[in-house]
């Protein structure tokens, strides 16, 4: 022992979008400790906008520079093609996100304040605004670009407490059904609890059969090690219990539901959108790169849970009664469409054309989603949003465009050809079919056709049945909500019909797969 | 010049055109313009085709364009016509403008008991779009764009109907959507499995004729794209839909819903069953003969029984819908050429019936057939023009559905008698549906809520016209239409290597 400390290395230039959005989240906290309550929000916009604009870029340039070819900080952070894509990717939401979230109808006035007391009234008369949402956002954001870039478990779980931590808060922020909000914050902390203690055990496992958390020395652990199945099989379960909640894959979906509908929707917008992009990365990270080697154990699982996963979104949507109950239960059954893609492995080559079709289809999604929540925001009544199916009835002809615009999203999840969402489904069930999973794509063939009942009920509704006669207002939109649908829909259509660039963006991210 | 996308974009540019114009009545008229300038291109277009091409297989496709379109999935906005498609296209050319004319108080609640008033402007842009995508599904010779028509195709319709059609529309609209959709999804696993196992990189229809070898794959993929055709011609057992979506739709819309759209499965067998899985269409010949004759008599039965209009038209074309099967797959040019100009006199024919049902809908406001009655003597243009429809339904000779049901028959006959006999009792049938049908309503004495019905218009002449003329015109002189669709059918049926040696000698006879 000589007592000397090599201090790590750290590639700033690669690392700087995480860096500068936790900087900026921590600046955000600065602000909300120094600066007049009157000035937060002037201050936190702007910084939150530029901040994530800024990491867009430097993912961009960064990206332009070439792949990098090896892990950066001492082999824990992974800084490759999907990282970078999914970066991108994550940045451009979680900015429109922003946009939405930039309302004051969404959130709170005190966070603390007993919902109904008289705490609560002089909060909302005296204006007061629970601002620390940006820098929070900004911290959940910064969890969600470390999340799939993670090379090693350990920092996987940082990332993934990084990430969680400030949307359980942001979620109990809503500022009309406060006791529904607070309701789904407390449900999905304390399942995100339990499912990292899954997470962390089942790391620990891994750790005891390849004495290493690092992925890659996982995965050449796989050939040398022998006699340690049992810890190898249950570590795995158990890594795979965590991931698979965070996307929320059957039998681990029970949260979605809840927390999309009680959480104020433009986080619901993000999460629905970019924790699914960040959490399917490190889904794709732990199975391909740690345990790729190990797919005959986990594929047939795998198959199992996606099969269960489409069906059941599929099934249990139709019953649902609440616009943001039936979007997650869509939701469900998009991420057991994706999961058709997580098993369609094989050669590099097909497994880079996998890849590639997740990352077109979560770009895809991610933006008819934030598209399809920020609709939702604007369908008001006095109790604020109007959740409840019926109320849209006749929407149409109150709001024949923002009605328009829904259903164009609505046949977007759909998978109708001429809508982004059909060319992801497309590129999602070729990679399966290319990988052998013929039967797990007529699965998602037939729970789409079940999908599309509820998604055209909702049309229906809106189109062929008459106005109630106390029916919704359509709240005068905001010049940011209006932008960020128009993103969305244009998004969807050009990637609907032009598909081609933004695949041959996917293709290069994915040429090369994940570096080890 | 690029014939078929000039097709398509005519009319798209007129829907953009019809939404911004301010007036309702400006709407129509730029409507009816767009469509007519669509026909007429389809005519000059149509000049210039050169049937004797169709034999060679680089020429097959005419007025073809072919440009990338997504090179990722090997996808091409690839368009070209033979006379198969040739003759689809310039029925719809044809239809529409006629169903714009017959529609132009469908969507502003004028008629009796009908829907409340609806934006015009909508309906007639819909009516555009859906028209641009009924060129181009017959035109796609890339199999991925023929499925993206395909499907696309369903929303415009599904519009139309759920926003415009009757009491129940938006259960008919929500049942033919979803039937459609789950074909479709069948389908796209088959296109899919088609590209994936095909290995071609391409999705170029000439392309990809004989790159499935293995029996096994042919006749799992078969089946993708069959039921999806079957349920979108529909063929018995798939028809449920059809009845609730065409009673509901409005008179328009359920015309080019018969007479296009669901040609367009009937269309997918001839074109991509035979030519891409030949050997499975072989093996699956007799179970699709069977439900074709099932189809044929269970739809002219239960026509039979309807008491309202447009239900019972829709049977009937169930049945007619299994003669076309039928000829399609009796695998001989006869047969095949029989139902590819079925599909067209079938087009005209219930199209006729469909619009004048309509008119009298819009007068009394009812579809039920016991309230009508004697309507002949007070509007003898529409009993006489909606006998000749209706004879033509019921194959007369000298009208234009007898000679497709005829080669059909015959062609069937060659190949499998027993079948072609029992699909014969269909005409039978046909006679007593239509005639029965024309001597509740038209005939005996004046019901009393129709005494003061007024006989078709000049507008409704217009539209009637046409189709009367079509189906005299194609009643006796099928000739130029045989000439156009013969070489392509035997193209088409060059892939199933089944040789039909008696017929050439009888086609030359025949003339």
């Amino acid at each position: 022992m000589n007592g000397t400390i090599n201090a790590p290395s750290i590639e700033y230039a690669q690392l700087f979008p995480v860096l500068v959005v936790f900087a900026a989240a921590i600046a955000g906290v600065l602000v909300e400790a120094f600066a007049p309550r009157h000035l937060r929000k002037s201050i936190h916009v702007p910084l939150t906008l530029l901040t994530l604009a800024g990491a867009f870029i430097a993912t961009v340039v960064t990206a332009l520079g070439g792949l990098p070819a090896t892990p950066v900080a001492m082999g824990a952070i992974a800084v490759d093609g999907p990282s970078l894509f999914i970066w991108g990717v994550i940045l451009f939401l979680a900015f429109i996100s922003t946009l939405l979230i930039n309302d004051d109808e969404q959130f709170v006035a005190q966070a603390a304040a007993v919902p109904g007391s008289a705490d609560e009234e002089d909060a909302v008369r005296s204006g007061f605004a629970q601002t620390e949402v940006y820098p929070l956002l900004l911290f959940a954001v910064g969890g969600m670009l470390l999340f799939p870039a993670a090379n090693d478990l350990l920092m996987m779980f940082v990332a993934l407490e990084v990430m969680s931590l400030p949307l359980y808060l942001l979620c109990g922020l809503a500022r009309r059904r406060r006791l529904l909000s607070q309701e789904a914050s407390v449900k999905y902390f304390l399942l995100g609890a339990f499912s990292s203690a899954f997470f962390l055990y089942g790391m620990a496992l891994l750790y005891g059969y390849a004495g290493s958390v690092d992925l890659k020395a996982i995965g050449q652990a796989l050939a040398t090690v022998s006699n340690q199945e049992t810890l190898l099989l249950v570590g795995m379960g158990m890594i795979g219990v965590g991931l698979l909640f965070k996307i929320g894959a059957a039998p681990f979906q029970a949260w979605k539901p809840d927390v999309y509908q009680g959480a104020p929707t433009a986080v619901t917008a993000l999460m629905a959108s970019t924790v699914l992009v960040a959490a399917f990365g490190a889904v794709l990270r732990v199975f391909w790169v740690a345990l790729g080697n190990l797919d005959w154990d986990w594929r047939p699982v795998m198959w199992g849970v996606a099969i269960l996963t489409m069906i059941a979104g599929a099934i249990l949507a139709i019953t649902q009664t609440d616009i943001k109950r039936m979007l997650a239960y869509s939701s469900i059954a998009h991420t057991g469409f994706l999961l058709t893609g997580v098993v369609a492995t094989g050669a590099a080559e097909q497994n880079s054309k996998a890849l590639s079709a997740l990352l077109f289809y979560l770009a895809a999604y991610g933006f008819t989603t934030i598209g399809a929540f920020a609709v939702v925001t604007m369908v008001r009544d006095a109790g604020g949003e109007a959740g409840h199916l019926s109320r849209w009835a006749g929407l149409g002809k109150r709001a024949p465009l923002l009605a328009g615009v829904f259903a164009f999203f609505l046949l977007a999840f759909a998978g109708i050809p001429l809508t982004s969402g059909f060319f992801g489904k497309y590129a999602v069930f070729t990679a399966a079919v290319g990988g052998g999973a013929l039967p797990l794509v007529v699965v998602g063939a037939v729970s789409s056709a079940i999908a599309a009942f509820f998604y055209v009920r909702v049309i229906v509704l809106m189109f062929f049945n008459e106005p109630a006669a106390d029916g919704p207002s359509i709240a005068a939109p905001t010049t940011a909500t209006s932008a960020v649908v128009a993103l969305a829909a244009a998004v969807t259509v050009v990637l609907g019909v032009f598909p081609q660039p933004v695949l041959t963006l996917a293709d290069q991210a994915a040429s090369v797969l994940f570096i080890r | 010049m690029p014939w078929l996308s000039t097709l398509m974009a005519v009319p798209v540019l007129g829907a953009v055109g019809v939404s911004l114009v301010k007036s309702d009545r400006l709407a129509k008229q730029v409507a009816l313009a767009v469509s007519l300038a669509v026909l007429a291109l389809t005519l000059l277009m149509t000049l210039q085709f050169d049937p004797s091409l169709g034999a060679s297989k680089e020429t097959r496709f005419q007025f073809a364009e072919v440009y990338e379109w997504i090179p990722r999935f090997g996808v091409h906005y690839g368009v070209g016509v033979d006379g198969i498609a040739l003759v689809l296209i310039a029925l719809s050319a044809v239809l529409v403008p006629i169903v714009i004319l017959a529609s132009w108080h469908d969507a502003d609640g004028s008629g009796a008991e009908a829907p409340p008033k609806r934006s015009v402007k909508t309906y007639f842009a819909l009516l555009l779009v859906l028209e641009a995508m009924m060129i181009g599904v017959f035109a796609a010779t890339d199999v991925f764009l023929f499925y993206v028509f395909f499907e696309a195709m369903l929303i415009p319709m599904y519009f139309m109907i759920g926003s415009y059609g009757g009491v129940q529309r938006s259960y008919a609209a929500v049942k033919f959507l979803l039937y459609s959709l789950f074909g479709g999804l069948l389908m796209l696993v088959a296109v899919i499995a088609l590209y994936v196992i095909g290995d071609k990189g391409t999705f170029m229809f000439p392309e990809l004729v004989g790159v499935i070898q293995d029996p096994t794959t042919q006749k799992w993929l078969f089946l993708g794209f069959f039921i999806a055709f079957a349920v979108k011609a529909p063929l018995w057992p798939f028809h449920t839909w059809l009845p609730d979506a065409a009673a509901q739709a409005p008179a328009g819309a359920a015309v080019l819903l018969v007479g296009v759209l669901d040609k367009v499965g009937t269309y997918g067998m001839l074109r991509f069953c035979l030519e891409l899985f030949p050997e499975a269409s072989k093996f699956f010949t007799p179970l699709v003969i069977v439900l074709a004759v099932v189809g044929i008599v269970y739809g002219a039965i239960v026509a039979i029984g309807q008491t309202d209009m447009k239900r019972l038209i829709a049977y009937t074309s169930i049945s007619h819908f299994g003669f076309i099967a039928l000829g399609v797959f009796a695998m001989t040019t006869d047969a095949g050429a029989g139902a590819t100009l079925y599909m067209v006199n079938h087009g005209f024919s219930t199209g006729a019936l469909f619009l004048i049902a309509g008119f009298l809908i819009y007068r009394r406001g009812s579809g039920r057939i016991a309230d009508y009655g004697g309507v002949q003597k007070v509007a003898p243009l529409m009993a006489g023009t909606f006998l000749i429809a209706g004879l033509s339904g019921l194959s007369l000779p000298g009208l234009s559905s007898f000679v497709s049901e005829f080669m059909v028959l015959i062609g069937t006959y060659e190949r499998h008698p027993v079948p072609a006999i029992i699909a014969t009792s269909g005409v039978v049938l046909a006679a007593v549906y239509i005639l029965w049908m024309y001597q509740r309503t038209m005939t005996g004495p004046t019901a009393e809520s129709v005494k003061a019905l007024p006989d078709l218009n000049l507008r409704e002449k217009w539209v009637v016209g046409p189709l009367v003329a079509a189906i005299i015109a194609l009643g006796f002189f099928p000739s130029p239409a045989l000439d156009v669709i013969n070489p392509a059918v035997d193209h088409a049926l060059s892939n199933v290597h089944i040789n039909p040696p008696a017929v050439a000698e009888k086609k030359g006879a025949g003339q």
